[in-house]
């Protein structure tokens, strides 16, 4: 077989394990298992209130802003990724490119702290 | 026979099968008796028994839970989206599991042997959020939804620092291969393993996978006393118990990656004693009791001081520890203990 089938074969398997797995404990609890819904079993839950509305509703921007720093911060990583498994190889050059880029990153880090983008009051 | 299992298509396919299932049961068996001791911890802690009738000293607990989770009904709210409801639940535990296949356990013992095996397990644990983040938005109820939005934001916030500490160590190894990395802390046995040259970074690496795990002090998306139980709240039998050996899978790994990027994987701290599997298994088990004393003895934090040390400590600090061990790689400093390239080196 291939080396690269060999290499990530097994991750499929274990993909599959797991979905086994899953499926068998829920099939097995919907067999075995009683059901008798009513309908005030299966309203939302809200602390023994009727549920006022549709949950889903707006929420905080900052959510928003959290994630899209982590995009930011998350790509720069995986550039960081090649680069650290290349450390040797890159010399000099690619040291201090690398640290140029970094640089850039903190200074809009800086920004960011600086507008208040990582404030949760 | 030997032959079978080596060479035809169909045997190398049952063999990967029979090492993901020699890795697979008894991890999940593990699990048991690891949830067992996590409760007797916080037991002891509290001094309390913690379970004891279930077999003796309560070791049989978890099975009997698992009996008993089975046969509960499965309550799906009225105005839940079933497919992603069930999907949820699936999904975490799929991803937490998958992860384990690039693990080695000894020198060559490893189901998988990628070449980029941190990167995968990286990756695999960023999509986690995902399973928290449908769970909580099918249920179509509030405490849900609102917990998985913490949730999400909470572990997004510390894949950041626990990227760029593994990139640290990356650097020292040159490698992103599991194997290559405990190899290059081989020598002098407990000194020079990669603790003593990151130690900082042990530290936040503890810290930030309690905040990626959800674990206490952490464990906002599940804060009983304002959110019930986050994104759990709406689910009952064994879609909850999937969330459960969920989270407990990604602990043990967190407790695994622990060991093996900063104390030695399966090298033994005296070089004297031959290296093996149980010195793996043992830090293991002694990380996970580390994960659950932290459980027992500290109050849980508030979700600004959470997001604040995230964004604010834990993100500096690990860029800043990335830009100095690069630059002790670099030069050569400290004796070369930055720079032990296994690959190209």
């Amino acid at each position: 077989m291939e080396e690269l089938l060999r290499e990530y074969l097994p991750i499929i398997v274990f993909m599959g394990l797991a979905i086994l797995i899953g499926l068998v404990f829920i099939i097995a609890a919907a067999l075995l298992a009683v059901r008798n819904p009513d309908p005030e079993k299966l309203s939302a839950y809200e602390c023994g209130f009727n549920a006022f509305d549709d949950a889903r509703m707006k929420f905080d921007v900052r959510f928003y802003l959290v994630s899209i720093l982590f995009i930011i911060f998350d790509l720069e990583i995986a550039f960081l990724f090649p680069w650290a498994v290349a450390f040797k190889d890159v010399g000099v050059i690619g040291f201090w490119s690398m640290m140029v880029f970094l640089a850039v990153l903190t200074i809009g880090f800086a920004y960011e702290w600086k507008k208040g983008a990582l404030e949760w009051e | 026979m030997v032959e079978f299992f080596t060479t035809t298509n169909l045997g190398i396919f049952l063999l990967i099968v029979l090492q993901s299932l020699a890795v697979v049961v008894p991890l999940l068996v593990a699990l048991a008796f690891l949830l067992w001791g996590d409760r007797k911890i916080w037991a002891a802690v509290q001094l309390r028994k913690g379970p004891n009738v279930v077999g003796a000293f309560g070791l049989m607990q978890s099975f009997a839970d698992f009996l008993k989770y089975v046969l509960k009904e499965i309550v799906v709210p009225a105005g839940a989206d079933r497919f992603v409801f069930f999907l949820a639940p699936m999904l975490s535990l799929t991803l937490a599991m998958t992860a384990w296949a690039v693990i080695p356990f000894n020198d060559g013992w490893v189901v998988a042997d990628l070449n980029v095996a941190i990167l995968f397990v990286f990756a695999v644990s960023s999509l986690e959020v995902y399973g928290v983040i449908m769970g909580g938005w099918a249920s179509n109820s509030k405490y849900p939804f609102l917990g998985s939005l913490r949730s999400a934001a909470q572990m997004i916030s510390y894949e950041v620092s626990i990227g760029l500490i593994i990139i640290g160590v990356v650097i020292s190894t040159g490698s992103l291969n599991f194997g290559d990395i405990v190899m290059a802390q081989d020598g002098a046995g407990l000194f020079s393993w990669y603790w003593l040259p990151h130690f900082p970074m042990v530290f936040l690496f503890l810290i930030s996978s309690l905040a990626e795990t959800n674990r206490p002090p952490f464990d906002l998306p599940e804060a009983e006393s304002e959110l019930v139980a986050g994104y759990q709240v709406e689910y009952s039998s064994t879609p909850f118990l999937l969330f459960m050996v969920g989270e407990y899978v990604a602990i043990v790994l967190m407790c695994t990656l622990i060991s093996l990027l900063f104390f030695g994987g399966w090298l033994s701290p005296i070089k004297a004693l031959p290296d093996g599997i149980f010195w793996l298994l043992i830090k293991i088990v002694f990380f996970f009791f580390v994960f659950s004393m932290v459980k027992a003895i500290t109050p849980r934090y508030r979700y600004d001081q959470l997001m604040r040390i995230g964004w604010k400590v834990f993100l500096p600090l690990s860029l800043a520890w990335v830009v100095l061990v690069a630059f002790f790689a670099q030069y050569g400093l400290f004796w070369g203990a930055y720079a032990r390239w296994t690959v190209g080196g």
